[in-house]
């Protein structure tokens, strides 16, 4: 049996000056090597329970522990061990793509030898080689994601939190970066994976759990999950069994 | 360490990419240095030193009229114009021209100045001996004293009251100045005995002009070395706008919501902002010196003096540098937008500036401005500059100042810093 690398234990968020809950007692646990999709419509408290598992954002009750330590105590070394891809751009549009990935890697404690190789290897691998000179902001938006996601992974992190890795990129870029994830998933780097496209993330993820009102529904394979569900075909059925067909815009 | 390095480079790669930033925080104050230097020595010349023009209506022809001649004559600052397009000057005439703002200012003259002045002094004299008795017998009094007479002096509405108050001075110690003469003159005839000259007539009290300095030497200060201080300590402190400006950037395109995810402390990210940003300041000061030693005198301008003390004056620029980083991060971390950095940033500075004495010197100030003056790190700074250049002090003598800018420095930074956990606990 695989250690878990992420615990949550009854885990609840209330913002100041609103009432309701974002993340109401909501426990979890994520295995070594999975690649765990975690969905929900908009304002379920995906982006709560994530800014909580990466530390920005402090707990109002309940425990999160990653790789068995808390931010409490440990939270410089969870940071070290963890890597967040945003779903916005994050990295400076005038530099070049080498100096954005020397910058963020550098950040995170890489140096010298190692620091070239990770920042050389990375841009090779996602097919940016012969445009770590050129800055950033002339890149083409699959060219700009496939940066942001190296800027996030570079240190090689134990835990990947990803949020819409894909989100308006061609079909090319999407395919270099699942096939990117999944090698640096193979490499032993457990994901969390938040996104809407469901089919994606049906293909993608080893287990999903679907977030709505700050609880977890349920959690399971995409195919013990639709399974659950009668008349289900696809993780797009089960969604909107869990959540509704109603706008969410809250 | 690698952290760090790190940190300052990306901050320096990033100032250097940004060509609206380098250009207000090097290009743009070097021009300011020169032209409002220069602007300050045209105003100086043509007050004090470019001979400027003066109508007189000499409407008087006597001793008073050709004392004011001979006055500012040796003076060398105005020089009278007594006629216009080959006419006789009238007093319609030196009044239409100083209104159209042809000439800044018309002395006229009345009639029978200098005769009713001698009239008048010769009554006053008489009066005087007369209650004394003195040989009563030979001593009439001078009948009734002559109507009090006015010089007019017509000004350009434009012209500054500093200058009016000036030229009213100088023509009443003039007059003055004849009138001591025909009293004593006066004198000596009603007693008899004009040929002996009893009364001395050389100044009695004089003045003489000392700068106190510390070191005995003297060193005058000038718009050169008010202004290159001055506006170096400006071109440091609208770092405030490009600091906060890239804060906010940081903000808003993720960069930093990357950093607080990641194990570098927030302390060490601003460490990285606030050594570029020092270096930046040093950048400014030399490069403002090097303004005002090699090119003005190619401008016509003194040249500024550092009268060896680079390291000194290093020092007070640095710490004026990590006051305005302190501001500038401050105001970066409370602004949300650009549109909010900005503008608040370059009026703080602007304000800053005003109060702090580099626009205009502290002491002309009014009370209120002079004590509100004390609140300003801009202040600080130019009277460390100061003491340094005008009143040869050393480090020990700019230390109060230098500790109060590093404090402003700390007290900002801790506010920005704690504002920021502030608001990330949501």
């Amino acid at each position: 049996m695989n250690r878990t690398v992420i615990h949550i234990e009854n885990l609840s968020k209330r913002y100041r000056d609103d009432e309701r809950w974002a993340v109401a007692n909501l426990g979890l646990a994520i295995e070594e090597g999975e690649i765990f999709g975690l969905l929900g419509p908009n304002g379920a408290g995906k982006t709560t329970l994530i800014s909580m598992l990466c530390g920005l954002i402090k707990p109002t009750a309940g425990l999160v522990s990653i790789l068995g330590l808390t931010y409490r105590t440990c939270g410089s070394k969870i940071r070290s061990a963890i890597g967040v891809v945003p779903q916005d751009f994050a990295f400076y549009p005038s530099l070049t793509a080498e100096e954005n990935l020397r910058y963020f890697g550098s950040m995170y404690g890489l140096k010298g030898r190692q620091l070239d190789e990770n920042v050389r290897q990375g841009l090779e691998r996602l097919g940016l080689d012969s445009y770590g000179k050129k800055r950033v902001d002339t890149f083409s938006g699959g060219m700009k994601r496939r940066v942001n996601l190296l800027a996030g992974v570079l240190h090689k992190p134990a835990v990947l939190f990803l949020d819409e890795p894909t989100v308006g990129v061609d079909l090319h870029s999407k395919q270099a970066i699942m096939d990117y994830l999944r090698n640096l998933n193979k490499e032993g780097t457990t994901i969390v994976y938040t996104s809407h496209h469901l089919p994606e993330a049906q293909e993608f993820c080893s287990r999903v759990g679907i977030i709505e009102s700050g609880q977890l529904w349920r959690t399971g394979s995409p195919d013990d999950l639709i399974a659950s569900v009668h008349g289900a075909r696809n993780l797009e059925d089960v969604f909107l069994y869990v959540t509704g067909k109603g706008y969410r815009d809250g | 360490m690698a952290k760090l390095f790190a940190s300052i480079k990306k901050e320096l790669l990033l100032l250097g990419r940004d060509f609206g930033g380098l250009v207000i925080l090097f290009v743009m104050p070097m021009i300011l240095l020169v032209a409002v230097t220069m602007v300050q020595k045209g105003s100086f010349d043509s007050i004090l030193g470019a001979k400027m023009e003066v109508l007189l209506v000499d409407n008087d022809k006597g001793a008073i009229s050709q004392r004011i001649k001979d006055g500012f004559k040796e003076s060398g600052e105005l020089t009278l114009v007594t006629s216009l397009d080959g006419g006789v000057l009238t007093e319609e005439t030196a009044r239409a021209v100083v209104h159209r703002g042809d000439f800044q200012l018309a002395i006229v003259l009345p009639e029978n100045l200098s005769r009713d002045l001698q009239a008048h002094v010769k009554h006053n004299v008489d009066e005087i001996l007369s209650a004394f008795d003195f040989s009563a017998d030979s001593l009439q009094t001078s009948g009734v004293p002559p109507e009090e007479k006015e010089i007019k002096l017509y000004f350009d509405p434009a012209t500054q009251s500093s200058f009016k108050t000036a030229i009213r001075m100088t023509i009443d110690k003039l007059v003055s100045n004849i009138e001591t003469k025909t009293i004593y003159a006066t004198f000596q005839n009603e007693l008899g005995d004009a040929d002996n000259a009893a009364f001395s007539e050389q100044k009695f009290i004089s003045f003489k002009e000392v700068v106190e300095s510390a070191g005995g030497m003297v060193a005058m200060p000038s718009a050169v070395q008010h202004n290159v201080p001055a506006w170096a300590l400006f071109a440091i402190f609208f770092i405030v706008v490009p600091l906060s400006i890239n804060i906010v950037k940081e903000k808003s395109q993720g960069t930093l919501v990357r950093i607080a995810m990641s194990p570098t402390p927030y302390g060490l990210f601003l460490l990285g902002k606030t050594i570029a940003y020092a270096i930046v300041s040093l950048v400014q000061f030399y490069l403002m010196l090097l303004v005002g030693a090699y090119l003005f005198p190619h401008l016509g301008l003194h040249p500024f003096d550092v009268q060896g003390n680079l390291g000194i004056l290093s020092a007070i620029a640095l710490s004026s540098g990590l006051a305005a980083i302190g501001m500038g991060i401050l105001v970066g971390t409370v602004a949300s937008t650009q549109e909010q950095s900005a503008p608040f940033g370059a009026t703080l500075t602007v304000v800053l500036a005003a109060v702090g004495g580099v626009w205009v010197p502290v002491f002309i100030m009014p009370p209120i401005m002079q004590k509100l003056s004390a609140a300003s790190p801009m202040n600080w700074g130019l009277s460390a500059f100061y003491d340094v250049l005008l009143r040869r002090g050393r480090l020990a003598d700019i230390l109060p100042e230098i500790i109060l800018l590093i404090l402003f420095f700390t007290v900002t930074l801790t506010i920005a810093i704690l504002y920021d956990k502030k608001k990330r606990t949501v």
